[in-house]
């Protein structure tokens, strides 16, 4: 009960956050409004993939330095398979590399169940792998994407019954975003899966004496981990329109939004709102420092500030409201 | 016997490494049976049941359910074999709630429902994360599940070692009720008088191998000891050597005087002495402030009233390395709040005077190891393991624990609870142990939950109830029904006038 509690309000607060930077947004520049909240929900759509897919990886225990060589291979294999390819073609490399995504994660999670090696070394090699292989695949930015694909996160949902200025806050990528996490993690979550995910996470001994098969849901967890992953890398070419070999900093900003977002960096706490909040709230941080022409590197240390500051907040909260 | 088992082992065994934890172990276990699995720690009771469940994986042996050779991998093949344990340490997911544990481990609700109100518990929220049910409940929650899902072979390690009496009590109640709807229990226990109450039949282990099946009845506890100690049989009663050395034993000054101390909520006003060269039992139920008390002493928490004297000066810790510097040694009950289990036994025992901040710099090893040898000698440590510590049986790490401390010359040991889940024959060697590190002047305040320690190690016990200090008995009467009365906070002799009262209340009243 407690636990429910704590967790609303930890996301309750973040939107709070969130209202506070966009009236501090508007105040700043007055013209700021539904247009810059569709460009806001697009630039955010990758790093919103990333963090889903660090947040199942963090929630089971782990932790997943991959993510952003798997955005970065699977946008490349993507873009470079769509080049001078049919609208109908997309449609069987959209499957081919959310697959491609979910083996690569399952491979992440087998190798560390398999050799016992530590999570974080297993994942900082395949890091490097992933990357290498993004590089052989496209050494330049290129490649394409299908029209179809791009036009999916650009523009507005057109609801009939509502009138321009309202469906004017509905950018069609945050539909997809919304869509696509809640088609796998709704079902993931009220799965018995799910609960293996969270148990392993909080106690693998106790688990594994439960009965959880512990090796399997973790190899899961990361292989989900990858399914997000890739679906990170096809928003990347889908916004950009070709395939990036060196993504940007995805790693750093999911490991920063998944802590914000509430999910407690040993495991078995949080779900995935909290953490996609959070990447709105430091994309919206960033974009109110630009806006106050803020040297960019002056905004790289407020935005660390911003997170040790809530984090610290938060973990006060909780001590304060501790039953004594 | 014309009645098959319904579970049996044979030859089971179980390395790790070049220790042997289990050599030549079997068990026969007849339906509607509560059979006891008995032995000094260290002697494979908790290996065995893990293998019997599939936690750990054998490396030889056979394991037959009714008549059937099986493979038990895993704990959910066990399971599935009917057979379901509760371990000594809880198993829910401490960040889930407790409904989903049970979904996790697909339990039924109303059958768990039921087993949590008949062990006791009246008003449990399936809701509440399992983090924050006390951890006695966890137990019982433990033992619900698992009865919960009917099974043929329950497996009970140390069940009521963490448990407050009336729940124990209600415990040993359901146990019995479930060999006499023919299932059968594996029953482990350190406490002779539940295996009396409890069980049909003993199988004794020792250093990993079955030295004997006993039936219990009268008089049988000198048997069973035999057996568990083999050619080691030293039976003294160390009340009765004390009482020899008493007319020698000259009252040392103040160590230590702790006067209306009070912390948070549970500990509300407790005045006492503690003299050099005595060991002082502390008597308390479930949950009376005794933890408390020892974590101000031990400095891990700040008191909000009251002082502590050290050697007549007043003192304030803020922080455990200031107790441990006034030479105030705190040996927790639960052996992983104290050792880094992944370290040697000799880096745990050196920890504390290799890590003050005035020894950082270079280790002088060969000190170090002189100290650490001759504290392992003096507690007889079983060393076969010593490259870490989590491979050590609890009895071992207990006395590394202590050991510690007897390295480091504290000239004081707070110790809560020290025999806790321990053998017979370390508890005899604990308690020798105090009576010397006493009658070397040094001194122990000793808190126990098994009163019959009381008479065995200490010199007097201090009774704490609703966190006041109620009693001090001079040990010669502190037997366990008198210790028991004044643990529920009854006045020591009923029959006495009100007037009684006044009395005890004067060790507080003196300065």
């Amino acid at each position: 009960m407690m636990r429910h509690l704590r967790q609303q309000g930890w996301i309750a607060g973040l939107v709070v956050l969130f209202v506070l930077l966009f009236i501090s947004a508007k105040l700043i520049q007055p013209s700021y409004g539904a247009g810059d909240f569709g460009s806001l929900a697009r630039a955010a759509l990758p790093f919103a993939f990333a963090v889903a897919a660090q947040t199942v990886v963090v929630i089971a225990g782990g932790i997943d330095l991959s993510v952003a060589a798997m955005m970065a291979v699977t946008s490349v294999t993507a873009a470079a398979l769509m080049a001078g390819a049919s609208p109908e073609f997309a449609l069987l490399v959209v499957p081919f590399v959310l697959l491609m995504g979910f083996s690569l994660g399952a491979l992440n999670g087998i190798l560390i169940v398999v050799t016992r090696v530590p999570d974080i070394v297993v994942t900082l090699a395949t890091l490097f792998m992933l990357q290498g292989a993004a590089l052989l695949i496209l050494p330049a930015p290129g490649g394409g994407s299908a029209e179809w694909l791009r036009s999916l996160i650009v523009g507005t949902v057109p609801l009939p019954a509502l009138p321009d200025n309202v469906t004017a806050w509905f950018p069609k990528a945050l539909l997809l975003l919304v869509v696509l996490l809640g088609i796998v993690w709704i079902p993931l979550k009220r799965s018995r899966l799910g609960l293996s995910i969270y148990a392993i996470g909080s106690n693998e001994l106790a688990a594994f004496r439960s009965g959880v098969p512990v090796a399997r849901t973790k190899i899961l967890a990361y292989a989900f981990g990858g399914l997000f992953g890739a679906m990170g890398g096809l928003a990347l070419t889908m916004s950009t329109g070709i395939g990036a070999p060196i993504p940007g900093p995805y790693l750093m900003a999911s490991v920063a939004a998944v802590v914000l977002g509430g999910v407690v960096l040993g495991g078995g706490k949080g779900g995935l709102l909290g953490p996609i909040i959070a990447v709105f709230v430091l994309r919206l941080a960033r974009t109110v420092l630009t806006l106050l022409a803020i040297d960019p590197n002056v905004t790289a240390i407020v935005e660390g500030t911003i997170l040790v500051a809530v984090v610290m907040f938060g973990a006060f909260i909780a001590l304060r409201s501790r039953p004594a | 016997m014309t009645i098959s088992p319904l579970l049996e082992a044979n030859g089971v065994a179980k390395n790790y490494g070049a220790v042997a934890a289990l050599k030549n172990a079997s068990l026969s276990l007849l339906p509607g049976e509560v059979h006891a699995l008995m032995g000094a720690n260290g002697a494979g009771k908790s290996t065995l049941v893990k293998i019997l469940t599939g936690a750990i994986s054998a490396n030889a042996g056979k394991i037959l359910v009714r008549g059937q050779e099986r493979d038990i991998r895993s704990p959910a093949k066990a399971r599935l074999a009917g057979l379901v344990p509760v371990y000594q340490e809880p198993s829910l997911i401490p960040d889930l709630d407790v409904l989903s544990n049970l979904r996790l481990t697909r339990t039924p609700v109303e059958p768990f429902r039921n087993w949590v109100r008949e062990l006791g518990v009246p008003d449990l929220d399936l809701r509440e994360t399992a983090r924050d049910v006390p951890l006695a409940i966890q137990r019982v929650l433990d033992l619900a599940r698992a009865l919960a899902v009917e099974p043929d072979v329950l497996l009970l390690d140390e069940m009521t070692a963490a448990l407050p009496a009336n729940l124990a009590e209600r415990v040993l109640d359901v146990v019995k009720g479930q060999s006499r709807t023919g299932r059968s229990v594996i029953f482990i226990s350190h406490r002779f008088v539940e295996i009396a109450a409890l069980c049909d039949r003993a199988t004794v282990l020792r250093d990993g191998e079955t030295v004997g099946v006993v039936d219990i009845e009268a008089g049988v506890e000198e048997r069973i000891v035999e057996l568990m100690l083999g050619a080691r049989i030293e039976k003294q009663r160390v009340a009765l050597k004390k009482a020899a050395e008493e007319a020698a034993a000259p009252t040392g000054s103040t160590r230590i005087a702790v006067r209306n101390l009070k912390v948070g909520t549970k500990l509300q006003d407790v005045s006492f002495d503690l003299r050099d060269g005595e060991v002082a039992g502390v008597v308390a139920l479930e949950g009376q402030g005794q933890d408390e008390l020892f974590a101000a002493l031990a400095g891990s928490i700040a008191p909000d009233a009251g002082t502590i004297e050290v050697d007549g000066q007043g003192v304030r810790f803020h922080h455990p390395a200031d107790a441990i510097a006034a030479g105030l040694a705190y040996v927790p009950g639960d052996r992983t709040e104290a050792l880094a289990m992944q370290q040697s036994v000799r880096e745990n025992i050196a920890l504390p005077f290799s890590a003050a901040f005035r020894n950082w710099g270079p280790i002088a090893r060969r000190r170090e190891n002189a100290t650490v040898q001759s504290a392992i000698e003096r507690l007889q440590i079983d060393t076969r393991a010593q490259r870490e510590v989590q491979r050590l049986s609890g009895g071992n790490q207990q006395k590394v624990t202590i050991a510690r401390w007897i390295a480091a010359d504290a000239r004081t040991l707070l110790c809560f609870d020290p025999t806790r889940g321990i053998d017979v024959g370390t508890k005899q060697e604990i308690y020798k142990l105090l009576r010397q590190l006493a009658s070397q002047g040094k001194s122990v305040l000793f808190y126990t939950s098994e009163l019959e320690e009381i008479q065995l190690a200490c010199d007097r016990a201090i009774v704490i109830f609703g966190g006041r200090v109620v009693d001090i008995l001079p040990v010669e009467i502190a037997d366990e029904p008198a210790l028991t009365r004044a643990a529920y906070g009854l006045p020591r002799d009923s029959k006495a006038e009100v007037g009684i009262l006044a009395d005890i209340q004067a060790p507080e009243a003196r300065p």
